[in-house]
């Protein structure tokens, strides 16, 4: 992508400047598109109708709730530390954004093609926690601060069951490169990580039980990642008000909102190349079969995004059928369960991919 | 040299999402662990009493109402016996049988309410709208009866407001059809999910001796394995002619008198509910409601202490009358204020989330606890 835009502008920095645009377009689209459904979800689960009245459906809702948030007085507690309050957000932020610099939307569109996109990805997404504790501890407010040290013990825990299943698929692809496991998939969704990989023999069908379990445990411990309801005890909202940004209001709060959707369609983008094939079509390219071979990139986009968006809707799903648990028992099924069979699925993928 | 530590104290109201109005608690926590709790009340205090004072009979019916607006009609339906029991009239079989199945509605009603917030506080989003999807159908039932959706001021002193609608009695039926499949959907949906029951179960345990201390009654009590309802142990208006159980908390999932078991003894009490409104509504005989009201309300001097069994719990009526027109005294002995008081003794030891749990099982009202 940068090298494409290079050629055509002669311009590092402004080569370099609208390849950075491209994934904010997607994370802002998203999250306008991923509140509306959100709602649209809950709203059909619970026999009601949501937001019916801007436009078709109400798809321009989150349109018009983002222009008023834009406009909203920012209110800043007295008592507040400024400089860590402002910050914040803006860090939650990044720390979303920053990791779809390295996902490939399709061979093409591709933000940045990293070597060690995964742990990249890994790396980046820590920032979130930082941004979380200052905005739980600058706010002054026992709310923010419980809900900080929830959010930063959960996820800093749940990153290892994380971690310890991308390193399983590490070895089995021998890469960390994002874009080289997509390739890896191609052709059929036989092929797929979910299914063994593209690997044949014995070995393919011996991984395909670990792998459906290492997919499991990935959605799992990412859902907690993103404090997503069963795990959404940092913003428990019937217990902490809204948690750590309890007290942000405006544009501010927008941010840890925008953050949040953006993750939720980045974790679920990550588990799509790991486990589903990452861009690749099940069935096969149309622009294949009518030699057509400028379609093929727009295909893989959509393949991507359908993959992408089918997690978030399971996301979903699950938020508005599930209870949430309670932080001690957030730590027990992490500790006691996740990261023991993470291990165990690390080892025998391990001893399978020698075979 | 050992570090300085302070507990914090958190303000956990009176705004609040789930402290179910304007309560206010205050947690002295550690980390999240609950040191103690201390209930603070009186943000929705009216004076109900103290009004009654200065009213006739009739007119502190439409007060009792906003006591325990989730269930207005149990409300009523307390007040006017203890009158009644005062004068010592005699009221028509018609308005016995409507009230009843009034009272009835309404207990599943109040109890739909319950459970959803208890789901609600949990985090469980869904079965709430189904609930209050089906409390809608019983309130249309009251809106057709007497035009009021929450706050009815339908029982009178020896009658009701409105006879009923014709079409009563065949939505009443649709109503109960319509709404077993319910319980089982809910059953399905939030009593029997893992997480839910890891959520209550264990959680809030109350001991039966404790509960007989602090004189909780209404499903807290039933909840803790006690087989006591005021409607069969002290029966009033006629209940002693239906045939109905008394559920009680059997420890199913955890042990006996812990949150599920209260939540569970909710659930029940809905299927007790239907089997009374069954026998009752095909056997409401004619007549006239307005019949037996008296022109003028003035008992004679004397006391009267009068008890019903509401949703929550036993609501008593202590009314003294100098023979004058308006009452010289009324007190309520509320059910919610009464159970509230266990709060500090459930939370001890428990997490910050567990607050909310043992607080939704208690199922409280602030309008009767401030009255």
């Amino acid at each position: 992508m940068y090298q494409f835009l290079y050629d055509l502008i002669g311009n590092e920095i402004l080569a370099g400047l609208l390849v950075a645009v491209v994934p904010l377009t997607i994370i802002l689209v998203f999250a306008l598109f991923g509140i509306w459904l959100e709602r649209k979800v809950s709203a059909h689960m619970q026999d009601r109708l949501g937001p019916m009245r801007t436009g078709w459906h109400g798809w321009l809702q989150t349109v018009a709730d983002l222009m008023k948030m834009l406009q909203k007085e920012d209110i800043i507690a007295t008592d507040a530390d400024k400089t860590l309050y402002n910050i914040a957000p803006v860090l939650v932020f990044t720390g979303s954004f920053a990791a779809y610099a390295v996902i490939p939307f399709s061979s093409k569109l591709l933000g940045s093609e990293v070597e060690i996109g995964l742990f990249y990805v890994i790396a980046i997404s820590s920032l979130v926690v930082a941004g979380i504790l200052m905005a739980g501890w600058s706010a002054n407010n026992k709310y923010s601060l419980l809900g900080a040290m929830r959010a930063a013990a959960q996820i800093i825990s749940y990153e290892i069951p994380t971690a310890l299943i991308i390193l399983s698929m590490v070895m089995l692809t021998g890469t960390l490169s994002l874009e080289k496991i997509s390739q890896m998939q191609t052709s059929s969704f036989w092929n797929w990580n979910i299914f063994g990989g593209a690997v044949f023999g014995l070995s393919k069908f011996l991984l395909i039980p670990f792998m459906i379990a290492g997919t499991l445990i990935i959605f799992t411990s990412t859902l907690a990642e993103v404090n997503r309801v069963p795990f959404d005890i940092p913003e428990a909202e019937s217990e902490l008000v809204a948690g750590y940004f309890t007290e942000y209001c405006g544009m501010k709060w927008g941010m840890f909102m925008l953050a949040e959707y953006g993750n939720m369609f980045a974790v679920s983008a990550i588990i799509a190349i790991l486990f589903l094939g990452g861009y690749q079509s099940p069935i096969g390219y149309l622009g294949n079969s009518i030699g057509a071979q400028w379609l093929i990139p727009f295909e893989q986009g959509f393949w991507f995004i359908a993959k992408g968006l089918a997690l978030v809707f399971v996301q979903m799903w699950l938020r508005w059928t599930l209870p949430r648990l309670r932080v001690d028992q957030l730590m027990t099924v992490c500790w006691k369960y996740l990261i023991p069979f993470a291990f165990i699925n690390l080892i025998i993928i391990g001893i399978i991919s020698l075979i | 040299m050992a570090l300085k530590t302070e507990t914090m104290v958190l303000n956990m109201g009176p705004q609040h999402p789930s402290t179910h109005g304007v309560l206010r608690l205050e947690l002295e926590i550690e980390g999240e662990l609950i040191l103690s709790v201390k209930p603070h009340i009186g943000y929705l205090h009216r004076c109900f009493e103290k009004h009654a004072e200065a009213m006739t009979y009739p007119q502190v019916i439409p007060y009792t109402d906003r006591l325990d607006y989730l269930a207005a009609m149990g409300n009523n339906f307390g007040y006017v016996v203890a009158v009644e029991k005062l004068l010592g009239i005699q009221i028509p079989e018609r308005v016995e049988y409507i009230r009843i199945i009034m009272a009835e509605l309404q207990r599943i009603a109040s109890h739909l309410v319950a459970i959803a917030t208890n789901g609600a506080d949990i985090g469980a989003l869904t079965p709430f709208l189904y609930l209050f999807r089906d409390r809608e159908y019983i309130l249309s039932l009251f809106e057709m009866t007497c035009g009021a959706r929450m706050l009815y001021n339908y029982m009178w002193i020896g009658g009701v407001s409105h006879d009923i609608h014709p079409d009563f009695v065949r939505k009443t039926k649709e109503f109960i059809i319509h709404f077993r499949p319910t319980i089982v959907e809910l059953n399905n949906l939030l009593t029997f999910n893992k997480i839910f029951i890891e959520r209550t179960a264990n959680i809030g345990i109350l001991p039966i001796d404790t509960a007989i201390n602090f004189g909780a009654s209404g499903p807290v009590l039933r909840g803790s394995g006690l087989q006591f309802d005021v409607r069969k142990e002290d029966p009033y208006s006629i209940y002693n002619r239906f045939d109905f159980e008394i559920p009680t908390g059997k420890g199913l999932v955890g042990t006996v008198g812990d949150c599920w078991d209260r939540y569970y003894v909710r659930v029940l009490e809905m299927e007790q509910s239907l089997r009374i409104i069954e026998q009752a509504i095909d056997n409401i005989p004619g007549g006239d409601v307005h019949s037996a009201i008296p022109k003028r309300i003035k008992p004679p001097k004397g006391t009267v202490y009068s008890r019903v069994e509401n949703p929550r719990g036993e609501l008593g009526y202590f009314i003294i009358s100098d023979g004058n027109l308006n009452p010289f005294r009324v007190k309520v002995r509320a059910p919610s204020f009464v159970n509230l008081e266990l709060m500090g003794e459930l939370c001890k030891g428990h997490l910050v989330a567990d607050v909310i749990a043992i607080l939704g099982s208690l199922d409280i009202v602030l309008g009767e606890i401030d009255r």
